[in-house]
Formats: structure tokens, sequence, C-alpha cells
């Protein structure tokens, strides 16, 4: 594990087991923001904000935590650590740029409880990451959640011109479109060797 | 400190099915999409996590609901992470010490039920204001809500895409699976045939009350 590549590193997570499409990491906000590709944009790049500073953070965090022998505290020390660090983005980008601020709304408190910043950290534990490849793993997950995002931005605001029958409105017809790009990023597997 | 809860709710059959169907956690409410979509691909993983699901669900419930005029307003949102955090950790050691099959099929999604959306949201409008009794009767009807949706997809997944129902073999050996059932987009094709199927039934419902009442009316 140590030996592989900070390139295959990146590549694996941003494209062949993307986070969204292959793994189903942050499903709620790629639901829930994907209707504007300018939102998806700017969520996308709040959410690389927040995996780097928590990747980051997590590392030294574990490394204390093994020191002392307390790994079981683990889990509650990395929610409570995402959670300071999405609370200093929000500081961050209502300081400077109020208009972003309001049109993330809700979603912004809510990367908390998005499960790729949690996954991050944990995976990050497991395949005994050192802090670089910590760093690039957070950075191709970002870069594969904001992919995934705009492509699906894309498609919904072609779709909202287009007429659907009546039944597909809504959350069903978002499914069956994620299924398709979910089936297309399938042809990456392979690429970069896997591990789940 | 939190101001007395204006309104509690009796115990009623209600408090207990609301969570099954009219709230469905899934199917209606779409909360915890995540763990939904990754670990159907069988009956048995989906029956696993929906059980760990619900004991942190009740778990964490029972305790806001106790801690409720203890817990100042201002920081209750960190409590109830604490407090969630706790019930998961304790559950992953569980599963890791019942069976390493199941612990290694679930993978990081057991320590992931800590940001799954519904328990903070049952936490949030439910067990921060009523007792402690209905509080576990709402909690237990949520979890077999969510466990219920999560085996219509597993089940469902598992047909499909193995030619299987909890391991055992359903057709013959002529079955070709459908193997990408199993694999991630299963997932997303699955969940959005359900939804699609509610709503046929939903809009279906509404036509004919609009016709019945329609034909009511001309009568008159």
């Amino acid at each position: 594990m140590h030996a592989e590549s900070l390139t295959s590193i990146f590549l694996n997570a941003a494209i062949v087991n993307n986070f969204v499409l292959a793994m189903f990491l942050g499903i709620c906000p790629f639901l829930g923001v994907s209707g504007k590709k300018e939102t998806a944009w700017n969520m996308g790049l709040a959410v690389i904000f927040v995996l780097l500073v928590s990747s980051a953070a997590a590392y030294g965090i574990n490394w204390l935590l093994v020191r002392l022998g307390l790994e079981f505290l683990r889990l509650i020390c990395y929610i409570a650590l995402i959670a300071s660090a999405v609370q200093l983005v929000e500081m961050f980008i209502k300081r400077f740029s109020p208009t972003l601020f309001r049109s993330l709304g809700i979603y912004l408190p809510l990367i908390t409880t998005n499960c790729a910043v949690l996954a991050i950290a944990l995976f990050q534990t497991s395949r005994e990451y050192d802090f670089v490849q910590s760093l690039v793993f957070a950075l191709g997950a970002g870069v594969g959640f904001t992919l995934a995002l705009m492509l699906m931005a894309g498609l919904r605001e072609r779709l909202a011109l287009a007429r659907v029958p009546n039944v597909t409105q809504g959350a069903a017809l978002t499914l069956m479109l994620a299924g398709l790009l979910s089936l297309a990023f399938m042809g990456f597997a392979g690429i970069g060797g896997s591990h789940g | 400190m939190s101001q007395l809860p204006s309104r509690q709710e009796d115990l009623s059959p209600d408090t207990f099915l609301r969570g099954l169907w009219k709230e469905n956690p899934i199917f209606v409410t779409a909360l915890g999409m995540c763990p939904t979509l990754a670990v159907t691909n069988s009956a048995v993983n989906a029956i696993a996590m929906g059980l760990a699901t619900t004991l942190v669900l009740v778990g964490s419930g029972v305790l806001v609901s106790m801690l409720r005029d203890w817990i100042p307003k201002q920081v209750r949102i960190a409590s109830y992470i604490i407090i969630i955090a706790t019930f998961v950790t304790m559950v992953d050691y569980g599963i890791q010490a019942i069976s390493l099959d199941l612990y290694a099929a679930l993978g990081a999604f057991i320590q992931l039920i800590v940001v799954n959306c519904i328990i903070l949201g049952r936490a949030e409008a439910y067990a921060a204001k009523q007792r402690v009794i209905p509080t576990l009767v709402n909690s237990l009807g949520t979890g077999f809500g969510f466990t219920l949706a999560l085996l219509s997809l597993g089940v469902v997944r598992e047909i499909l895409g193995a030619g299987t129902l909890f391991g055992l073999p359903l057709f013959g050996t002529d079955y070709q699976p459908w193997l990408v059932m199993v694999l991630p987009p299963g997932g997303f094709f699955v969940l959005g045939a359900w939804l699609l199927l509610f709503n046929w039934l939903r809009q279906r419902n509404e036509r004919r009350l609009a016709e019945s009442s329609g034909v009511a009316a001309n009568a008159r």
C-alpha cells in the first residue's frame, strides 16, 4: 500500500472508484445541490476545501490517538473534527462571499453529515497512507465529487427543458440518470488497480 | 436552558406505524441514501445494516430524550453527534465480535452510520421534544421502516443480480445473473424503479379520487 504512486491514488479516488458514483458516498448533496451548474461548482469547491482540511487534521489526530493507545475514540474525534472544519469553511465563505453563502444555504452546514468527508478520514487510516498520500487522496476524492456533481447538474439543466412523463418527476428520474452515469464510470474499472 | 416542550405526543399505534410507511425514511423523506445504495447488494447485508442502524437509532433516541432538559440549546447538535458516535462505536465493535465476514462485507459503512441523516433527524425532530417511551417506540418504527426499505432493495438486487435469495439459489443453473444489478449502477436503478412505482400508485390514487368526487358532484 505504501508503494502506491501519488498519481495512481489520485486517479483511483477521482475516477476509477469515484466517490459518488462507484462508492455511494455523498449521495445527499449529489441529489440535493445538482440542480444548477453554478451552485454545483461552488459546492464542489467547498467540499474539496473541507476534505483537505479534515484529512490533514485527521492524520494528526490519528497519530496522537495511536500514541496514547486510544484508538476506540477515533470515530468520535473524527466527527468532532469535521464539524469544526465545516464551521471554519462556513465562516470563511460568509466573510468573503455572502452571495455564495446564501446560494449554498442549508447544504453548507450539512457537509458535516456528508459521508465522503468522514469516509476520507476512515479510509486513509485503514489504508495507512502517509501525510502526503492522504492529502492527494482527499484532493482526488474532492475532484471526483465535483466532477460527478457537475455532470449531473449539466444533465439536469438540459432535462428541465425536456418533456418527461408525469410519473418520472423528481427523485426517481434523478436516480435513473445517476445509474446511467455510474454505468458509464464503470468503464474505467481496472485502470488503476482496485481496492474497495 | 431549553424551554419546556410545548406539545408531547401520547403513545398510539401511529407513533410506531408512521415510521414504517407514511414517513418512511427512504421512500418518502429520502434520508440516509448512502448506506441504502451501498450495502443492499444482498438481502443479508441489507438486514444487518438495517438492524445496526435501528440499534443506534433507538439507543441514541432514548438517551437524547432522557437528557433533553439538560442539553443547552446552543450545543445540542454537537451533543447529539457525540451521543450517536458513542453508540456507533459500540455497534461497530459488537458486529466485529459477532461475525467477521459481515464486518468485512459492510466495511466502512458501519462507522458511517454516524453521518446517517435519519438518526440526527430523529434526534432533532422527535427525541429532543418527546418523552422516553414514545421516543423508543417511534425510533423502533423508523428503524424498521428503514430496514424494510433496505430489504426491498436488497431482495430485488440479489434475485436479479445473483439469482439467489438469502444465499439460496432460486433458479436453475441456466440462469445468467444480471451482474449489473449487484454493481453500483444497479443500486441507483432499483431505487429509481421503486420510486417510479410509488409515484405511479400515488398518481393513480389521486386520479381515482378526483374521478369519484367528480361523479358524486355530477349526480347531485
